[in-house]
C-alpha cells in the first residue's frame, strides 16, 4: 500500500488511533501538493536520472482493441466453479487491484447458472406477453432504435460477502471476500416504453423475466420496479454488452440483487403473482434462525468496504496513509461514510468523491497516521434514507453464524503491530 | 410511462436529457404482434396455481428408471446428492444451523419442481425430456420425499393440488 512519510504534526486528528480530518482530502490538491507530495520527496535518496530505453526508439503501432500493459497481466478475475459443470459458478472482480468506481468490462464479476450462451443478435428475439393487450416480439435491430437512458450503477450478487458470516474469518484478497460486485455505466431502453407499447393489463402486478441461456434463468420482478427504473441494457461502459454480461441484451434493475437482472433476456410474461421459480424459492432466499426463510428480498442493503488497506495490501512502516474504499446502497445515494481505526470506539467522517450517484459506487477517502501499533479498521456507510450499515453481530443474531445472502455487514481489517500485515477479522 | 419518482430523479440530475426522454418516451413502436399459438413454445413457465402445466402424466414408478438414466450421475442414488445438489430428505432440519435444504425439506411450491426440471434439466441436455417424463420424474422426487405414493398419478390437476411440507416456512420480503 502507498505510504507517505510526512511530518503531519499540523494535521488535525479527529478520531482514535490516528484518523485525520477529511479536510485533507476535500482540499486535496492543496494538501497533497503542499503537504504530502512535497514532504515525500525528502525521504528519497538523490540519484542521477537516466534516459529510459523506451524513449530511444519508437513504440509499437496502434491496435484495433486495446489491452492492459504487460505489467498488469496479473489483474484478473478470480474464477470459481464446480468441476464438470462448465460455466456454472462465479468469477470475482479483483477489487483490491482497482480504483475509482467503474469496473472494466473484462473484470466485471460473473455468475452463470449454466454457462455463457453464444447468441447471434440477428437470431435473438425478445417476447413480451401474458397479461398484455398485444403480445409483441422485438428484434435487436428494432430495440436499437428505441430511446435510451444512461446511468452509472452497481450490480451486486445476493451472495456477495456471504462467506464472511461463516464462523471462521477467511484470509483471502478483497476480491475473493467481496468481489461479486461491480459498477458500470449502463445504457438501455426503459422497460416502461416497451411495456406501454404492449399495453399492460391493469390487474397485472408482476413480470417474469427469462434468459436465453441453458438454465433459462428466471425471476419474477415487481411490475412497479419495471415501470420505475428498469432497463433493457444494451451497452456497458460504452460498448455493447460482453457475452458474460448478457449479450445482446439483459435486464438491469438498479439496486436489486444481481441475479434478478436477468442476462440474455428473451421473455417477459406479465402475471398477477410471482411465479416462484427455483431461483427465487430454493435459491436466493435468506435463511433465518429458527428455520424460516425470507424470500423476495430485493434491494441490496447499504454497504461499504475499505479496499486499501485490505488483505495482501499491507502497510509498510509507520506514517501517513490514505484509507480508501467504496460505498453503495440499493436504496439510493450514499450520504455519509465513517471510518474507525480503533475497532469502532470512535469514528470519523470520510471524504466522498464526486459524483455521488444513486445506486452506484461512491469512493471514499480518509487520511490516517499509522503509529506502527495494532489497529482495527472499519468503515460504516449511511444512505439517503438514513439506513446505517449493520454490524456482523447484528446480522448473525438474525441469520445465525453461517454463509447467507444479503450480507451487508461492516467489514473489519486487523492491522498487525510493526509488520503492518492486514487480516480479515471479526471484531 | 415514467413514475413520479423517476421523473423527479431525472429532473434533479439531468434536466436536459429528461426533456429529450419525455419527447421520445413513446418509442418508435416496432414491436411485432404475435399470436398465443405462435408464442406457446416459449411459454414454459408454470405458475403456483398450476396454470401453464401441460397435458400428460406420470408416476414415481415410471420416474425411477428415467431418474437412473438422466439424473443419478449428478444427484446420487435416490436423490441423496453428490456430486451435486441433494434432492431428498433433510426433513426436520431447518431449525438447525447445518440445515439440509432439499426439494422435500425446503421447496415451498410443487409447481416449481416441474418448471425447473423442464427448463433447466438434465444439466447438459435441458428442454429435451417429454412432458410425461417430467411428470414422472417430479412424481419420483415427491415419492422419495414421502409427499405422494409410488402409484399416485401426477398430472396438471393433481400436481397443482400438492402442498409441500415447507409451504409455510417462508416470510415474504416484498409486499404482494
Amino acid at each position: 500500500m502507498k505510504k507517505t512519510s510526512v511530518d503531519d504534526s499540523n494535521l488535525e486528528v479527529v478520531a482514535g488511533n490516528g484518523l485525520m480530518h477529511r479536510r485533507l482530502f476535500l482540499t486535496q490538491s492543496a494538501a497533497m501538493a503542499g503537504g504530502l507530495g512535497l514532504l515525500s520527496a525528502q525521504a528519497a535518496v538523490s540519484t542521477p536520472l537516466e534516459i529510459p530505453p523506451w524513449m530511444k526508439a519508437p513504440g509499437t503501432h496502434m491496435s484495433p482493441y486495446g489491452q492492459p500493459s504487460q505489467y498488469e497481466q496479473g489483474v484478473q478475475r478470480i474464477v470459481g466453479g464446480a468441476p464438470g459443470v462448465v460455466g456454472s459458478g462465479v468469477s470475482f472482480t479483483p477489487l483490491e487491484q482497482l480504483h475509482g468506481t467503474i469496473t472494466p468490462n473484462s473484470l466485471h464479476f460473473e455468475r452463470h447458472h449454466s454457462g455463457v450462451p453464444n447468441i447471434d443478435p440477428d437470431a435473438h428475439t425478445f417476447l413480451i406477453h401474458g397479461m398484455v393487450e398485444r403480445p409483441l416480439t422485438f428484434t435487436m435491430d428494432a430495440l436499437m432504435r428505441y430511446p435510451t437512458v444512461t446511468r452509472i450503477q452497481f450490480l451486486e450478487c445476493a451472495g456477495n460477502s456471504g462467506g464472511n458470516l461463516a464462523p471462521t474469518a477467511r484470509q483471502a484478497p478483497l476480491g475473493v471476500l467481496h468481489g461479486l460486485m461491480s459498477c458500470s455505466e449502463w445504457t438501455g431502453v426503459p422497460l416502461s416504453i416497451l411495456l406501454d407499447e404492449a399495453g399492460v393489463d391493469p390487474s397485472a402486478s408482476w413480470a417474469l423475466a427469462e434468459g436465453a441461456d441453458a438454465a433459462a434463468m428466471t425471476r419474477s420482478i415487481p411490475l412497479e420496479k419495471m415501470m420505475d427504473d428498469a432497463i433493457v441494457a444494451l451497452y456497458q461502459n460504452g460498448e455493447r454488452l460482453r457475452p458474460e454480461n448478457g449479450y445482446p441484451m439483459r435486464l438491469f434493475l438498479p439496486g436489486y440483487e444481481g441475479n434478478m437482472s436477468v442476462k440474455w433476456l428473451r421473455r417477459l410474461k406479465l402475471t398477477s403473482a410471482p411465479t416462484m421459480t427455483r431461483d427465487e424459492t430454493s435459491h436466493y432466499t435468506d435463511v433465518l434462525l429458527g428455520g424460516k426463510a425470507r424470500l423476495l428480498t430485493y434491494p441490496m442493503g447499504v454497504k461499504s468496504i475499505i479496499t486499501s488497506p485490505s488483505v495482501g495490501l499491507n502497510l509498510n512502516g509507520p506514517g501517513l496513509y490514505e484509507v480508501t474504499g467504496i460505498a453503495w446502497s440499493g436504496a439510493g445515494k450514499i450520504s455519509r461514510v465513517e471510518v474507525s481505526a480503533d475497532g469502532g470506539n470512535t469514528w470519523a467522517e470520510a471524504a466522498l468523491t464526486d459524483p455521488v450517484l444513486s445506486k452506484s459506487f461512491t469512493r471514499f477517502r480518509m487520511a490516517w497516521r499509522w503509529n506502527g501499533g495494532p489497529a482495527i479498521l472499519k468503515s460504516r456507510a449511511i444512505d439517503e434514507t438514513g439506513a446505517v450499515q449493520p454490524t456482523r453481530a447484528a446480522l448473525i443474531s438474525e441469520y445465525g453464524e453461517r454463509p447467507n445472502y444479503h450480507n451487508n455487514a461492516i467489514q473489519t481489517w486487523g492491522i498487525a503491530e510493526n509488520s503492518g500485515e492486514v487480516s480479515n477479522v471479526y471484531a | 410511462m415514467f413514475t413520479r419518482k423517476f421523473i423527479v430523479t431525472l429532473c434533479c440530475g439531468l434536466s436536459l436529457i429528461f426533456v429529450q426522454n419525455l419527447a421520445a418516451q413513446e418509442g418508435p413502436g416496432l414491436g411485432v404482434p404475435i399470436t398465443e399459438e405462435d408464442l406457446a413454445p416459449w411459454d414454459i413457465s408454470i405458475e403456483t396455481d398450476g396454470s401453464g402445466l401441460p397435458p400428460g402424466s406420470g408416476t414415481a414408478q415410471a420416474g425411477e428408471s428415467i431418474y437412473i438414466a438422466q439424473c443419478l450421475a449428478c444427484h446420487g442414488v435416490e436423490g441423496e446428492g453428490q456430486p451435486y445438489d441433494r434432492l431428498v430428505g433433510g426433513h426436520g432440519t431447518l431449525d438447525q444451523l447445518d440445515q439440509v435444504r432439499t426439494v422435500g425439506s425446503f421447496w415451498p411450491y410443487a409447481t416449481t419442481v416441474f418448471d425447473y426440471i423442464r427448463r433447466a434439466m438434465p444439466f447438459n441436455t435441458p428442454q429435451t425430456l417429454s412432458d410425461d417424463d417430467i411428470y414422472a420424474l417430479t412424481a419420483y422426487l415427491f415419492y422419495l420425499n414421502g409427499i405422494i405414493d409410488q402409484d399416485d398419478i401426477l398430472d396438471a390437476s393433481s400436481l397443482a393440488e400438492i402442498e409441500m411440507p415447507n409451504a409455510d416456512g417462508f416470510i415474504l420480503g416484498y409486499p404482494l
